[in-house]
């Protein structure tokens, strides 16, 4: 690691006056900063620890919840409000990473995680546009079973890790962000970014900018979600594809639905297409195929992910079917 | 700035890049927890905060910890006798190697706490139960972040098991 000073903020007032520092980054648990950190690939000078910052899990008038960006993955993933009326955001948390590093990590931490793309880590050996913009990529001809077949660009093609945001970005959450100029919200799937030319700017966050909470707006037919993810082993390590979906029927109608993708694309992947495609259809494996086809049309396979294209239609069909109660 | 290490207060380093996971073994000598991965990959420096929350200590600063009290495997036995968790390993053969094993016994006290506590893991089938069942899905899932390149688990899952349940699986 290179030399960096440490402090810890007491509120956001002073986090972000510390975060103001040149080179200056927020930690949270550190599950991704600390290795970055080590790998080098990540060199601030400056430390500013938020975990100390808002953390508590609130009721909101509207019905919906407010979750403290220092709120612990695991305390979210056990939150009675969470597990009944958004099971989906439950369910994906403890699909991701181990219990020790849910007890570790933070929401807010969760959102800003880097990419696992291995060319990315890889900085003795591999070219890569997002540690060193205009050097070139190592993934697009390189082995890229893992990367992105949606909204990637020719310059990166690496994949957001998070389960976590894939959940919130089908329930529609909302950031809380605050910066030396006030405070601002916007949905979490305008937080990332597309990697277009520079894939090196991975948010829409300006320099110091700090997330301090996450609001999950009320969403009564969310208590009828799941979160599905399909990977090279049962448990402990990343998505090949992930699902999160809500659904809510009338009779044998999709009246309304949820859906984002995880694995497939540098953010997590609200799939408004498939929405709209299936809203006002019947709910049938017919037309969750036209649905998550409607998406998947966009898609482009580099040379060892092809199949991702099929796995995240039938993954989709699967998940839509569990909801509507069949044995998918 | 200080830390309580099993019991005892300890000074942090000055220098905050330090991992929790170094100031315990370079810093104080106490090479209970190992150093596998160093990068979160394996569980083998597993320690406790706070008497029953675990985490990796090669993810944390040391001086994030600072006031906290952190337990490691030289810490669990008591007066000399063995943890009931560290005699269940013996018991059932839990080890080849042994260098998985600190980082499996914290784990699994944490994993204790945390099924008392309720909360769900990926393979609970309903959100809603308050009670968690410990059987062996549960058991493998939750302990699915600490490796064992011997493959002891058998006697890993047989060891937790009989002390969670006292069913020998």
């Amino acid at each position: 690691m290179t030399p960096f000073t440490y402090s810890r903020a007491a509120d956001a007032s002073e986090a972000i006056r510390l975060g103001r520092q040149p080179q200056a980054k927020y930690l949270g648990g550190g599950t991704n900063l600390v290795d970055l950190l080590r790998e080098t690939l990540e060199q601030p000078t400056a430390l500013v620890d938020v975990t100390g910052l808002q953390s508590a899990i609130e009721e909101r008038q509207d019905g919906g919840l407010l979750i403290g960006a220092a709120a612990k993955n695991t305390a979210v993933a056990e939150h009675r409000g969470v597990r009944t009326r958004y099971p989906v955001l439950s369910r994906a948390i403890v699909a991701g990473a181990s219990a020790q590093i849910r007890n570790m990590a933070t929401v807010g931490g969760n959102l800003l995680q880097r990419t696992r793309c291995t060319y990315f880590y890889d900085d003795e050996g591999s070219p890569c546009n997002k540690r060193a913009p205009g050097q070139g990529c190592g993934a697009i001809d390189g082995f890229n079973r893992t990367h992105a077949i949606l909204g990637a660009s020719s310059t990166c093609v690496a994949t957001h890790p998070s389960d976590m945001c894939v959940a919130l970005a089908a329930l529609g959450a909302i950031v809380h962000l605050r910066s030396a100029r006030g405070e601002r919200t916007l949905p979490l799937t305008d937080l990332h970014r597309l990697p277009e030319d520079h894939p090196e700017i991975e948010t829409i966050l300006d320099p110091g900018e700090l997330i301090i909470a996450v609001e999950l707006p009320a969403l009564p037919f969310a208590s009828r979600s799941t979160y599905r993810k399909v990977r090279d082993r049962a448990s402990y390590v990343f998505a090949l594809i992930s699902v999160a979906a809500a659904l809510e029927l009338e009779g044998e109608t999709v009246k309304d639905v949820r859906l984002a993708f995880g694995g497939v694309a540098p953010k997590p992947w609200r799939a408004w297409k498939a929405e709209e495609a299936l809203k006002g259809r019947p709910a049938t494996a017919e037309s969750f195929r036209a649905g998550a086809e409607a998406e998947l049309a966009d898609a482009r396979p580099l040379r060892d992910n092809g199949f991702k294209v099929e796995l995240a239609i039938r993954t989709m069909v699967a998940v839509l079917g569990e909801l509507t109660g069949e044995n998918a | 700035m200080s830390i309580t290490i099993n019991g005892s207060k300890a000074q942090l380093p000055d220098d905050p890049r330090v991992s929790l996971l170094d100031l315990l073994r370079e810093h104080l000598h106490l090479s209970g927890a190992k150093k596998g991965c160093n990068q979160g990959a394996c569980g083998a420096c597993t320690v406790l905060v706070d008497g029953n929350e675990r985490i990796l200590s090669c993810l944390a600063l040391a001086v994030q910890y600072e006031g906290r009290s952190i337990t490691s495997i030289e810490g669990l036995a008591a007066n000399g006798a063995l943890h009931a968790l560290q005699a269940a390993f013996i018991e059932h053969d839990g080890f080849q190697c042994g260098y998985c094993t600190p980082g499996q016994i914290c784990s699994a006290v944490g994993m204790a706490e945390e099924v008392r506590r309720g909360v769900p893991s990926q393979v609970t089938k309903d959100l809603s139960d308050r009670i968690i069942v410990l059987t062996h899905d549960e058991l493998r899932e939750r302990m699915s972040g600490n490796l064992c390149r011997c493959g002891a688990y058998n006697g890993i899952v047989a060891a937790i098991s009989e002390h969670h349940t006292g069913a020998v699986t």
